[in-house]
């Protein structure tokens, strides 16, 4: 049964919208990250014009994430105290990033930008957090080895405005969320994504939050992220596709409540490994999409696209 | 309604023709194609008539856009567009149909000078660029929007129900562009064209889908804020069935 998109300007068919949101909201139920940077290339492969996937992608990531954070939110899992602190950040940084996004378009190159973005922001985390999580599983399977701390101390904890952070345990600089919120929205805005992927084992290892909490809460900041960028997209391009969104949430909402049920039983350096493996499929497939030639050199587009 | 149309064109044919008023009559069975939530493409059936013997090509042109044609090069092992050049006031669309193959019907220059087929259809660069450029940027631009479902492939078939009556079907894809099209009907006798007919066909969206097109283009901000609203309220209402834990 194929639907109309009214903005994106084509038809296409539910069963494929519903499948899409769905798996989609099933990982990002599972990691607390939004979804965003896998759902936006897959809405491009079947064929919804760039600026229009990414704009309802933002939109879509709204639903999901409330959804989300709902769920999370009923087993105790969000720390709001944190979660505000990385929005304040968050909506300084995604301002700047709206500026810097404009001047890379003026220069041109914001496609090969992005990509190149992806790739090495991805494969980097990716990377280490494949190596941390490998390292975890095996130091526990070494019997009598000693117990982690709950955290780690180093200099970026000895940083000024110390606050507490009751229910993720911490004591630490406020600077030190405000700064880690503004960099990630620096880089959704350019990317057009919610962020979660680089907040989530950002969260874990330099802020040292526990795991449990890191996803809902990652998910309450990217709310309020997701909803600035939907409304910025639809008065400055016009491109937010509400049906393709409302669609491809019918079917991601459910995906991200079952996937939140399912990330609860799975250990937490299990989660990581997975999420490890998952960064670095998306980061290869996108470094391999770079540098193999295209079917086609060339692409047309109506001016003003 | 269109079939009384129809009707009544076959009736009255053979009395205008008998007039010799005009040597071509032809019509849209509709001047509107609504796309609607439920669109997937549609077909539309042209038909005229003829006050004798002759040839006839049908072509569809859809609004004209400024359409950028962008080349991709390897810079550094990684392909990243390197070059582009602009088509200004180009047809969004084009789809032509004929009694016979166009080179049996008309010589080039006639075909040149009517714009008939896209050999000869006025798809110029803007920017200046060596000619062999410019001729690799406009093949691409046909390739891509022929893949695309937007420009034909081949000519489809008019065909001649008699002597004088013809008709013919005419598709469009479900991303067919909005605008106003306008369908050019040619009657072509030895070689020259003796007569000639534009209808003008609009495409529009209609229903659910134009309202939500309206609202998101006049009043963008609001529509961002409800979308927004509407997400959220979709997220909390699909959270409630698996409240219980």
């Amino acid at each position: 049964m194929d639907i109309y998109l009214p903005i994106a300007a084509i038809s296409l068919d539910v069963v494929v919208l519903l499948a899409l949101g769905g798996s989609v909201g099933f990982l990002s139920g599972i990691f607390g990250v939004g979804g965003g940077f896998l759902l936006t290339p897959l809405l491009i492969f079947i064929g919804v014009p760039h600026a229009v996937a990414v704009a309802s992608s933002a939109n879509q990531l709204v639903g999901a994430s409330v959804s989300g954070v709902i769920a999370h939110w009923r087993r105790g899992n969000v720390d709001f105290q944190m979660g505000i602190v990385l929005l304040v950040g968050g909506i300084l940084g995604s301002g700047f990033g709206v500026w810097l996004f404009a001047l890379l378009r003026q220069v041109g190159q914001i496609d090969l930008a992005i990509s190149l973005c992806y790739v090495v922001l991805l494969g980097t985390l990716g990377a280490l957090m494949l190596v941390e999580s490998v390292r975890t599983l095996l130091r526990q399977r070494r019997p009598g080895g000693s117990r982690r701390k709950l955290h780690q101390h180093y200099w970026l904890h000895g940083l000024p405005l110390k606050m507490r952070f009751r229910r993720s345990k911490l004591y630490i600089s406020a600077l030190l969320p405000l700064g880690l919120g503004f960099a990630v929205g620096v880089l959704s805005a350019i990317m057009g994504i919610g962020g979660g992927f680089i907040m989530v084992p950002a969260m874990i290892y330099m802020l040292g939050m526990p795991t449990s909490v890191v996803p809902g809460t990652s998910l309450f900041q990217i709310i309020f992220v997701a909803a600035n960028v939907t409304v910025l997209q639809s008065v400055g391009n016009g491109t937010v596709d509400a049906v393709l969104a409302l669609v491809l949430l019918l079917g991601g909402v459910i995906g991200a409540q079952l996937g939140s049920r399912f990330g609860a039983k799975l250990r937490g350096e299990q989660l990581r490994l997975l999420l490890a493996l998952m960064v670095l499929a998306v980061a290869a497939k996108l470094a391999v999409d770079m540098t193999v030639r295209p079917d086609d050199l060339f692409t047309v587009l109506t001016e003003g696209d | 309604m269109a079939r009384l149309a129809f009707f009544l064109l076959v009736l009255l044919a053979p009395l205008r023709a008998s007039w010799a008023a005009d040597p071509l009559v032809a019509d849209l069975t509709s001047h509107l194609i609504g796309i609607t939530t439920g669109f997937t493409g549609t077909s539309m059936v042209l038909f005229g008539a003829t006050d004798g013997p002759g040839d006839i090509v049908v072509s569809v042109r859809g609004p004209e856009r400024d359409l950028v044609v962008r080349r991709k090069s390897r810079i550094a092992g990684v392909w990243a567009n390197t070059s582009q050049a602009t088509f200004p006031n180009t047809p969004s669309f084009y789809s032509l149909a004929a009694t016979r193959p166009l080179d049996q019907i008309a010589s080039p220059s006639v075909r040149a000078l009517h714009q008939l087929g896209l050999d000869n259809m006025r798809i110029a660069v803007k920017d200046k660029l060596p000619p062999e450029e410019a001729a690799e940027f406009r093949a691409a631009l046909i390739r891509t929007q022929q893949r695309d479902g937007l420009f034909g492939r081949d000519p489809g078939k008019v065909n001649f129900l008699g002597e004088r009556l013809f008709r013919t079907t005419i598709g469009f894809p479900s991303n067919v562009p909005t605008g106003t099209y306008l369908v050019e009907v040619y009657l072509i006798r030895d070689g020259n064209v003796v007569s000639g007919q534009t209808i003008p066909l609009d495409v529009s969206q209609v229903g659910v889908a134009a309202e939500v097109y309206e609202f998101a283009t006049q009043q963008a901000l609001l529509y961002g804020i409800i979308a927004v609203i509407a997400a959220a309220m979709a997220g909390w209402l699909a959270s409630l069935p698996f409240r219980r834990v």
